[in-house]
Formats: structure tokens, sequence, C-alpha cells
């Protein structure tokens, strides 16, 4: 380089160009930066808020999960204080009290209980932390290694994005269900062991391709050439310019994610190949290993609350990501 | 010049009025008194056709072939030409955006010029200091996640330049710089919440905050709205004079041109066909293709008759162009040599002016 650049110098001084305007001593901003960005940060987090709650599916959504949520944790706090465990234990607990045993809902069991025995809504309760757990643990997996995955791939391209892709069809081949019922049967998982699997199986498969498509389209756009010539490298352009534009796509099919896991963890427990002592699908399972399945309308209580749980919160899920869709994906807004 | 006036100036230009420009010690440049900045040599870059995954690539886009020209110190170079004839090849090539098929770059004067091809690494930060670009959608160049303050501090973070403190000055100082005042009303703002020339003006900011000595500007006026393209132009070339800075100013309106260059190069498929200062290539045109851009330009009063456009056919394609000249299949003047020897090269006729066609 032949002319050096004093590039500490001020312009001002260098090029004799007059700025009474800035003839001043203290800070442009009188509060630090990292204050403003907390506050420009929050401002977007209430516009965003906003665009959701205009959105009733989304809040409907939202407001199942929280209902669910709600449950999860009543659940070791009515055990605690007004269930006694030997009766109401979801596991090993046992209604002495009814004399036929599945007993239809009464005062004492709201939704009745199972053919075992054992208290339906504690069942219900208990599990739906399970439930939430699996989901989330496997969403955040798939998402992470997805995101990871995709934005790589799309920035650096070539050979390294050639592998991933292939690895990515390999997955998308298998049909996932079957792969993972071989899985379970030879290696009998319990929940969070299955959360990884799924994890990993949707992260490196169908996700990695929906969130590198997205990457791509970020990737031509001219700012990241206006980062480049600015100075930027690898590690900042992917930092600043990418990610940040890509996180709002992996927070959203987080929640789809979050709907997959919880379907087949029902699929599976339903097949009885789940290490897993209490959860929506074994309850099934058990009405079903124990011939109440085709039982019909006479047996509700066995297989309606848990079906329709797995059925409320997927779709929960699914309502609340659509509507997150909406938040980041601007030309699918109504107004 | 008030933006009434340089709007009317906008849409009444004509090769055969006076020169809009107000006289100005910066138009009296000769590239002759000055020494180079930029020096470009035999440039060449050729895309390849895909043509499926196993089939092996024969068909090339010749998107820029062998150009050769030099850039003044404090000049600002035009470059004109249709769309998809390599401007924009042109600029990305010359800020180390892309690299070369063929050919050199270099930066400085004869004594002490580098070539930037082999630039590796801390080099290439270096470079980056001194070549800067702005881009022509003031929608798309900016991070949408990014506030004004990020992105104009963008070049300086990245390169380690100052405190936070130090920043915050000089990225307040360039937005005053660039009319957009006061700088604190700004700085904590997002792309969306401007309009069009205000982001292109940041745009500008960013940059010049790092003081670079060359700006390729690729068309940053052209989506902009008539109203206020002026008076970016005006702000573009008030810094270059200020800030000692060199352009190279890509745009396919010979107005815009006229307005913010020195000398008017202009591009045909990949080729330079024609080079000479701003008012003798308008008033004296010679290669058959600058004659025809010109005849081009709309002529708003309709009592002037315009000239027949002397061109023939459409854009050729510049995948695989022939040897001879290019422009051969749409000229009108063309005779056997034009077609018998290769592509004419660029040939000084005088007074600065030099035209790559051998029928004049
Ligand atoms: N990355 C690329 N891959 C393949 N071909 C390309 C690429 N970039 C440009 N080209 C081709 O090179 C040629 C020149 O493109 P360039 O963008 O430089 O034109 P331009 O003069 O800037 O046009 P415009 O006025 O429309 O911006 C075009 O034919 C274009 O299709
Ligand atoms: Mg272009």
């Amino acid at each position: 380089m032949t002319d050096s650049i004093s590039t500490t110098q001020s312009l001002s001084r260098e090029s004799g160009v007059e700025l009474d305007l800035l003839a001043r001593e203290e800070r442009i901003t009188p509060v630090p930066l990292w204050r403003v960005r907390v506050k420009l940060w929050w401002r977007s987090a209430r516009q965003n808020a906003a665009i959701f709650a205009d959105n009733k599916i989304g809040l409907l959504g939202l407001a199942i999960i929280l209902l669910f949520g709600v449950m999860a944790l009543a659940h070791p706090i009515l055990m605690a204080t007004v269930w006694d465990a030997r009766t109401y234990d979801p596991i090993t607990g046992y209604s002495f009290d009814e004399l036929r045993q599945p007993a239809p809902p009464s005062a004492r069991h709201l939704l009745g209980t199972d053919p075992l025995g054992r208290d339906v809504l504690s069942q219900l309760m208990y599990s739906t932390r399970n439930e939430f757990i699996l989901g989330l643990l496997a969403a955040l997996i798939t998402v992470t290694i997805a995101t990871t995955i995709g934005a790589t791939t799309a920035y650096f391209g070539g050979v390294y994005d050639m592998i991933f892709m292939r690895v990515a069809d390999l997955i998308i081949m298998t049909p996932a269900i079957s792969l993972l019922i071989v899985m379970c049967a030879l290696f009998n998982p319990d929940l969070p062991q299955l959360a990884v699997v799924i994890g990993i199986l949707s992260g490196f498969g169908g996700t990695t391709i929906i969130i590198k498509s997205q990457a791509l389209s970020i990737r031509v756009k001219p700012f990241i050439e206006a980062a480049k010539v600015a100075g930027g490298g690898h590690r900042h352009i992917i930092m600043t310019h990418i990610l940040p534009n890509l996180l709002p796509f992996s927070f959203l099919y987080m929640m789809f994610g979050v709907t997959a896991a919880i379907f087949s963890e029902a699929t599976l427990s339903f097949f009885g190949l789940l290490n897993v002592r209490m959860s929506w699908g074994i309850m099934i399972f058990t009405a079903q290993a124990a011939g109440y399945l085709l039982s019909g309308v006479e047996y509700w209580w066995l297989l309606i609350p848990a079906g329709a749980s797995i059925t409320l919160l997927c779709s929960a899920f699914y309502l609340v990501g659509r509507a997150l869709d909406e938040v980041v994906n601007p030309r699918l807004r109504k107004r | 010049m008030t933006n009434e006036q340089m709007g009317k100036w906008q849409t009444l230009f004509h090769p055969s009025d006076p020169c809009p420009r107000f006289p100005d010690p910066y138009l009296e440049f000769r590239m002759t008194h000055t020494d180079p900045l930029v020096t470009v040599e035999h440039l060449q870059k050729y895309y390849p056709v895909n043509q499926g995954l196993f089939a092996q690539t024969r068909h090339y886009i010749h998107a820029v072939d062998d150009l050769s020209f030099q850039i003044g110190r404090g000049e600002s170079l035009g470059l004109v030409g249709e769309s998809g004839c390599g401007k924009t090849t042109t600029g990305k090539l010359l800020v180390k955006l892309i690299d070369p098929t063929k050919g050199h770059i270099y930066l400085g004067s004869n004594g002490s010029q580098t070539d930037i091809a082999p630039l590796k690494g801390a080099a290439v930060k270096q470079f980056r200091r001194r070549v800067q670009m702005i881009f022509q959608d003031p929608y798309e160049s900016m991070n949408p996640r990014l506030t004004i303050y990020d992105t104009v501090a963008e070049p300086l973070v990245v390169q380690g330049i100052g405190t936070v403190i130090e920043r915050e000055e000089r990225v307040a100082e360039m937005l005053a710089l660039v009319g957009l005042t006061p700088p604190a009303s700004f700085l904590f703002r997002f792309p969306h919440e401007l309009s069009g020339g205000q982001r292109q003006r940041v745009a500008i900011a960013r940059a010049l905050v790092v003081q670079p000595k060359f700006v390729v500007a690729d068309e940053p006026t052209s989506m902009l709205d008539v109203s206020i393209r002026t008076g970016v132009m005006h702000l573009m070339s008030n810094l270059a004079r200020r800030l000692d800075v060199t352009y190279l100013y890509i745009t396919h309106d010979l107005a815009v041109a006229r307005y913010m260059c020195h000398r008017i190069a202009v591009m045909y498929l990949g080729k330079m066909v024609e080079l000479a200062e701003t008012e003798e290539l308008l008033q004296h045109p010679q290669h058959p293709y600058t004659k025809a851009l010109l005849a081009s330009v709309p002529v708003p009063d309709p009592s002037i008759k315009r000239q027949a456009a002397e061109i023939k056919g459409g854009i050729p394609t510049p995948i695989n162009p022939p040897a001879y000249c290019r422009f051969y299949e749409r000229c009108l003047i063309a005779t056997a040599r034009c077609r018998d020897d290769a592509h004419p090269p660029l040939a000084d006729k005088g007074n600065g002016h030099s035209v790559a066609c051998y029928a004049v």
C-alpha cells in the first residue's frame, strides 16, 4: 500500500470541512450504546408482539399451549396436596373405591380410571410435562443443527454444501417413522434419547433444506456484498448478516418441529416401542392392549382425553407457527 | 443550483445543449495533468454457462473482455452502456468482489503500483480502506436488522478502527456530511424508516467513512426518484472534491454521466468502444454505437426532429461472441475489414479521444 491513510484522525480536521454542527465536547448519544440497543430490541419485540396478537389463531394456539403448561405445572402441586399417591399416582396408583375398572368419570375421578385402575386425569397431566420436554428438546436440536448447516452451506457452497445436501436427501428418502420404529425396537430409548434422535434426523434432513433455501435468499442480497466491501470476513458476515435474518425462520420451524416430535412420540408409544412409563401415546397403548381400542363411545374416557390432547397441543404449536410466519414474512401480512 | 433548475435540466438534456454544470474548478480536470490512481490492463471476466451436471463447460459469457484504461487521481470516470454490457462486473472486479479471469488491476501511481489480485488476509482489509463501493439499490444494500449507526460503523468495526466513542463521532460526522442532520436523530433508526434518498445518503456515508481514495458507484441514483436524484449527485461530486475521492461512476444515463464525470467510457458487450472527455464525447461522438446512444436520448421538445437511430438489430448475447467486431451485426458503416479482422483495439484519435472502430 502506498499512501497510508490516517484513519484515526478526525475527518473534519483532515479535509477542512466546516462542521459547526458537531463542534461539541459531549457524546452524540448521552446513554451508552448497549442501552440504546436494549431499547431498540424491546421496541421491535413489542411491534412483533402486536402483529402476532393481530392474528387470532396465533393467540388461540398460545392460549392452548398455556393451558397445557398450567396442567403440567399443576400436577406435582396436586400430588403434594389433595391427591394421595396411592390412589392418584399416574403409574403405580390404584383406585380401590371403584368396583369395576375402567371406571367412568365420577366426582373422585373426573376423567375416570384406566383398565389398570389408575386415574386418567392424573395420567394426562403427568404426561403433559413429558410432551413439552420431548417436543421442545427435539425441536431445539433440530433447529440448532439445521440453522448451523443451512447458514454455512448456503454461504460457502461447494463440496461442503454437496456433502450435507446428499445426507439430507438420504434422510428424506428414508421414511422417518419406519426408521424410528426400527431404531426404537433395537435400542428401546427413553424420552430424552428419542428427542435427540428425532432432532438429529429432522435437523440433518428436511429442516436443513428449508432453512438453507431461506439462507440462500439472504446470501444473494446486496448487503452481503456491501459487508464484504466493508472488509468483513466470513465469520462476521455469517454472524451479523445471515444469522440475524435467518433466526426468525428458525424459530418458526421450531414450532413446526415441536408438532412433528410430539406426533412421532405418540406413534411410537402406541406401538409400545418406547422406554417411557407414561405418556399420551402410552395411555392409548394401554387401552388398546386391554382391548378397549375398538369399543367405541362406551369407554370414551380411555381414548378421547389422550387423543384430543395430542391433537390440541400439536395444532396449537402449528397455529403459533402460522402466526409467527406472518411476523417473519411481511409479505404474508393482510394489511 | 436549486432543485427545480436541476430537475429541469434532468429532463432537458440533449447533446447540443450547453453544459448544464456551473463553472467549477473541479470540472477543469485534465486526465493528462495527474498520475493514475487505478490502472486496468487487459481485464477479462468470463462466466461459464452451465449445461447440466456432468457436461463440460464449453460456453462462456464474456461479461468483461479485454478492458484497459486508467483513472486519474481525483478524476471521475463514467462507465455507460446498455443493460448487460458488463458495467457492474467491471465495478465488482475493481473492488475485488470477484476475481478476474485474466488481466491486472493496479492501484497507485506509476512508481508504486500494487497489483490487487494477489492480496490476501490483512492486505485485503487494508485494500478495503482505500477502495469502496456504493450499490445501486438502497433498499437491498442495507441489512434491515441493523441500525443506521451499525450500518455506517460496520467498516470501522470490522477493520478495528477507533474506540466506540471515536466511531460514534466519526459516524455522526459522516451523517452530517451527507446531509442527514441532525445526525443524532438518524443514528438509531432502521433502514426501513428512511426514504430512498436518505438511504442512499447512508450508503454514501458508509462507503466514505473509512476515507477511501477510490469509490466505485454502481448506478447510485438510478433507483431514486428524479426529484431527489440531483441532490444525491450534487452531494457525491461535492464530497469527491472535499475528500479527494476518485470515482468510477457507472450509469446508463448519459445525462447523469455528463453531470458527474470528467471522462466517459462507453461499453458494448464487454468491450470498451469509446473513451473521451465528457463534452468531447457528447459533442463529437465517433463510434457508431455512441452515436446511436446519443440519438436515443429523449428530446422533450416535440418541435425538435429526432434523428433516426443509427443502429439495426437487437442486442446480441455475450455468450461466446465472435472474434470480429462485436458491433458488426448492428453497424451501418461496417466494411469488409470489420468482419475479417479481430475486434478493433481502442485507438487514440487525438485530443484524448480513443475509439475502437476500423471505420472511423
Ligand atoms: N454471477 C454471474 N454469473 C453468470 N453470469 C453473470 C454473472 N454476473 C453477471 N453475469 C452476466 O454478465 C453480463 C454482464 O453483467 P453486468 O451485471 O455486469 O451488466 P450491467 O452492465 O451491469 O447491466 P445492468 O445495466 O443491467 O446493471 C450479463 O450478460 C450477465 O448475465
Ligand atoms: Mg449493473
